[in-house]
């Protein structure tokens, strides 16, 4: 008997269906406007929940569905205008211990959530938002970490009585001036031993000693390693603050970091808030106002000071020591201060700061004490056509006070005007990034193009599928029904694969599967202009379907290999969109092998095989 | 039914009319490359671009002049799609903070009318869009040279250089009609150009499929076998460029301006590869003096069974 497939073929062809059916399926459902509540420091519980669910019946909004999600508190809606409503309600209800965020949540009903079928991820051209792509300025994060041996070496040496002239950072490498009577031989065992991660060389320099120290290559590289990483970290962060549901926060390249916010408008602050390295710094006050404008005009300053700018401009000497630095910041919320009702941060120092903070303001009382604010921003000069990265540290003193009593965990600052203090809250709070970043790209798309875009992709795919299934038809009658049949299966396929890897759809994502609706056509095209010339030259239908099922098989397979090979590429070298056109079109030509050739064989040997046939319908 | 009746065309009597097209349509397309060069987009050159939208037709006039007045001197403004969506486009500006420059824009714009919306803002920093180039050329480069070694594996190796002819014959004339015409050149296109590859490969497997079939059940000379060959894919070639013109028209037409770029891309390249898989391909192995004996000391793979 011609023609027939054996059992365990149709049985596995009923399972790919049922599988691809299960796993698709959950993109029918749509998405409903939700929001997003979920604590700061901590993971939402029932409580939170009821909470949420009580606040919501005060202000007499209806929610559809009110869940607790992977430690997060999701309440659907019906609409979008009751979901910006809930919103603004919610953030005053809730206040500042939780962050409040717009999400889209898919509507799958939960017997498809336990099989773990979720639907596409839709890329940002597609639902909007903002992509950036930012670069950490990994020459700033080396030569901090040069800045922290400065110090370290200094300690170390007057530990090992070496007396030394100076220390000092030169073309990122780290010179110590020995005095003259020290034996560099022996200072440079001492450092050699205790830092084996550098590198040491002693040198003659204007003919006193000096040792010179360098980071290793491996060093270098796992510095800037754990700058990226320190980096992603805080960006996370951040991004959290900004109340951003489904954020994206990944690696991309040796020094780029990618950051994606689904639904975010405001690109401005989104900017400002991401690139921020702002920090703050305690430091004593040191000596009075005529001393300050003394050191500021003379440009002489007293060896254990520093010589700083107030936000008036006016000049202030610090001490050099550091009390406490942002860092050791727990908490921070911005508000008002209790008496004069001037905007405020309220922070909370850990452990260790705020017994530093204990100590010095208790010797200190009564002496002033300052509040540094510290940006590093970092600007783009072009010299001809090369671009020139600098990064200014700028240090500016937004308060100075006196001690009145001793301070611990819990203190204001004041000084900022309202935005300040909002920001300067969120930072201190999200940390500071290890190194300064700039953005280099960005790409924003509005909702409304989004929507567009959506439209327009599945019109175009609607349009396209159907002038080739009408042309199936007419040309191939029956036999372009069964290939029609295989197409629909193979975008279901396609559509399930790319759920169940959760990848992200994207417009050029769309454009892979529309070439693949062309070219799954290609496959069934060559099988049926091949039994049509095996019926020319005299062969028998039976034995012509199998004919041309077979020869047909080594071309297909030859011409889909190096397809895929064009599409492996395409994803390894590619970036963002191309890479989302390289999966769907490497995976919609895997399915439509599947489809192309094994399922319109099963369907003609069902209609066709081991039968005796007079004619058929090609 | 049947369209296209069985052929007896001699395409290999008339290889000489083609190659000469074909050289002159490849002259013409590196000339302009170093001539006219590329109308490149945004991602290869680096810089801004905003599409916002007005409620009403917009003023393109009083944009420029907006935008003049505030220090953005070479702005390109011109409608999107539709008269009240509005393209603007920057170059890399210098000696201004990069990425806030597309918020300064707006702020202008809204301040003359408050209702003008974002559609879509992009901004690439020059190193990236350097980046991207080179990533674009490597990416070409390594896909042809996996090609080249797939196919010598499996065929010969004077079908792989026959294969890779024809690619490099559809990309560069292709990439010639973006560089006359001045059409703009963005990743979109890179990404179209690289399925242009895919496809037109695949035209050509299929034809040099046939030509080793047919080594081995007849003993016909090289052109005639390589006729018979043409021929005989023929009425596949065209039915399966068709079906797929008819997608990408669809594509084309009704897939939004966004995707434009990338349509027109592989129409283009179907055509020239449709062209180049009947033309070029085969004339070049036949070219290179293939004779019957190269493929039958190859053992035939037949692999796999349907």
């Amino acid at each position: 008997m011609q023609n027939q497939y054996p059992l365990w073929k149709y049985i596995l062809i009923v399972v790919v269906l049922i599988a691809g059916a299960i796993y698709a399926l959950p993109n029918l459902y749509g998405d409903d406007p939700a929001v997003q509540i979920s604590p700061r420091h901590a993971l939402a519980d029932n409580a939170i929940k009821e909470k949420v669910e009580n606040g919501l019946k005060e202000v007499m909004l209806k929610p559809k569905l009110v869940s607790l999600e992977q430690g997060k508190v999701l309440v659907r809606f019906d609409n979008q205008k009751q979901q910006l409503d809930a919103q603004k309600k919610l953030t005053k209800l809730m206040g500042d211990g939780f962050i409040i965020a717009l999400n889209l949540a898919p509507a799958t009903p939960d017997w498809l959530k336990s099989l773990n079928a979720l639907p596409m991820y839709l890329g940002l051209d597609l639902r909007g938002g903002v992509h950036f792509l930012l670069q950490v300025d990994m020459k700033s994060a080396i030569s901090q970490s040069l800045g922290r041996y400065v110090g370290d070496f200094k300690t170390f040496l007057r530990s090992k009585k070496i007396r030394y002239r100076s220390v000092l950072i030169q073309n990122e490498s780290i010179e110590i001036l020995l005095s003259k009577k020290v034996n560099p031989d022996e200072a440079l065992e001492y450092l050699q031993q205790e830092y084996s991660e550098l590198k040491f060389a002693v040198r003659q320099q204007n003919k006193t000693n000096a040792i010179f120290a360098n980071l290793t290559p491996v060093t270098i590289k796992s510095e800037q390693k754990s700058a990226i990483e320190q980096n992603i970290i805080t960006l996370k962060n951040r991004v959290n603050e900004l109340g951003v549901a489904e954020p994206i926060v990944q690696r991309q390249g040796s020094d780029n970091i990618v950051v994606q916010l689904p639904g975010v408008q405001d690109t401005a602050k989104a900017k400002q808030i991401l690139g921020a390295t702002a920090t703050l710094e305690f430091r004593l006050t040191h000596g009075s106002y005529t001393d300050w404008s003394a050191a500021s005009d003379s440009g002489r300053v007293p060896v254990n000071a520093r010589l700083f700018k107030q936000r008036s401009g006016d000049p202030v000497l610090l001490k050099r020591q550091v009390i406490v630095t942002g860092d050791q910041i727990k908490n921070a919320a911005a508000g008002f201060d209790g008496e004069s009702g001037t905007p405020a941060v309220f922070v909370d120092l850990d452990g260790k700061g705020a017994k530093r903070m204990q100590k010095i303001t208790a010797a200190n009382l009564k002496k002033q004490m300052s509040v540094v604010f510290i940006e590093n921003r970092t600007t783009t000069k072009y010299v001809g056509d090369k671009p020139i990265k600098t990064t200014k540290k700028v240090s500016e003193v937004i308060n100075i006070a006196t001690i009145q009593d001793v301070l611990s965990h819990r203190f204001q600052i004041t000084g900022l005007d309202v935005m300040e203090a909002r920001d300067l809250a969120l930072l201190l709070r999200a940390g500071a990034l290890k190194a300064p970043v700039e953005i280099v790209e960005e790409r924003t798309v509005g909702p409304s193009l989004g929507q567009d875009n959506i439209n327009q992709g599945i019109m175009s795919v609607q349009i396209g599928m159907a002038l080739v299934f009408i042309f199936m038809l007419v040309y191939y009658r029956l036999f372009g029904l069964f290939a029609n049949i295989a197409l629909v299966t193979n975008i279901a396929l396609i559509v399930a694969l790319l759920s169940l890897i959760q990848a992200t759809l994207t417009l050029p994502g769309i454009a892979g599967i529309v070439l693949t609706v062309g070219m799954a056509v290609d496959a069934n095209v060559l099988i049926f202009e091949r039994i049509k010339e095996e019926l020319r030259n005299g062969m028998s239908h039976q034995a012509a379907i199998k004919s041309g099922y077979e020869k047909a098989f080594t071309t297909i397979a030859d011409a889909n290999i190096t397809t895929l090979i064009a599409a492996v590429v395409l994803f390894s070298f590619g970036t963002g969109p191309i890479k989302g056109f390289a999966i769907t079109l490497s995976l919609g030509i895997i399915t439509s092998m599947f489809t192309a050739i094994m399922g319109t064989r099963a369907i003609a040997n069902l209609v066709y095989g081991g039968k005796n046939i007079k004619k058929i319908s090609i | 039914m049947q369209i296209i009746k069985q052929l007896k065309i001699n395409f290999m009597e008339k290889r000489q009319i083609a190659m000469i097209l074909s050289s002159v349509l490849v002259l013409l397309s590196i000339t302009s490359f170093f001539v006219r060069g590329f109308n490149l987009g945004l991602d290869f050159t680096g810089g801004y671009l905003l599409e916002v939208e007005y409620p009403q037709q917009a003023k393109l006039d009083n944009i420029r002049k907006d935008l003049k007045d505030n220090g953005y001197k070479r702005a390109s403004v011109q409608y999107f799609g539709t008269n009240n969506n509005t393209l603007i486009r920057l170059a890399p500006q210098k000696d201004k903070k990069g990425a806030t420059i597309s918020d300064d824009i707006m702020t202008i714009l809204k301040e003359k009318d408050d209702k003008v919306t974002i559609r879509r803002v992009e901004f690439v920093g020059p190193q990236v869009g350097e980046d991207l180039r080179e990533q674009g050329g490597l990416a070409i480069i390594y896909a042809l040279g996996f090609i080249l070694l797939y196919i010598t594996i499996r065929f010969e190796k004077r079908f792989s250089v026959g294969a890779v002819l024809a690619i490099l014959h559809d990309v560069i004339i292709t990439l010639g009609i973006f560089s006359i015409f001045g059409v703009g050149f963005d990743l979109t296109v890179l990404a179209a150009i690289l399925a242009v590859i895919g496809y037109s490969l695949n035209d050509t497997i299929v034809v040099f499929d046939r030509i080793r079939e047919n080594f081995k059940i007849t003993s016909k000379s090289v052109i005639d076998v390589l006729n018979l060959s043409i021929n005989q894919t023929l009425s596949r070639t065209i039915i399966t460029s068709l079906t797929t013109m008819l997608v990408l028209l669809a594509l084309f037409l009704l897939g939004g301006a966004v995707i434009h770029g990338f349509a027109l891309a592989l129409i283009i390249g179907i055509v020239v590869g449709t062209y180049s898989s009947i033309f070029i391909a085969s004339t070049s192995i036949l070219a290179m003096g293939l004779k019957r004996e190269d493929l039958m000391s190859k053992k035939p793979k037949e692999t796999l069974e349907s």
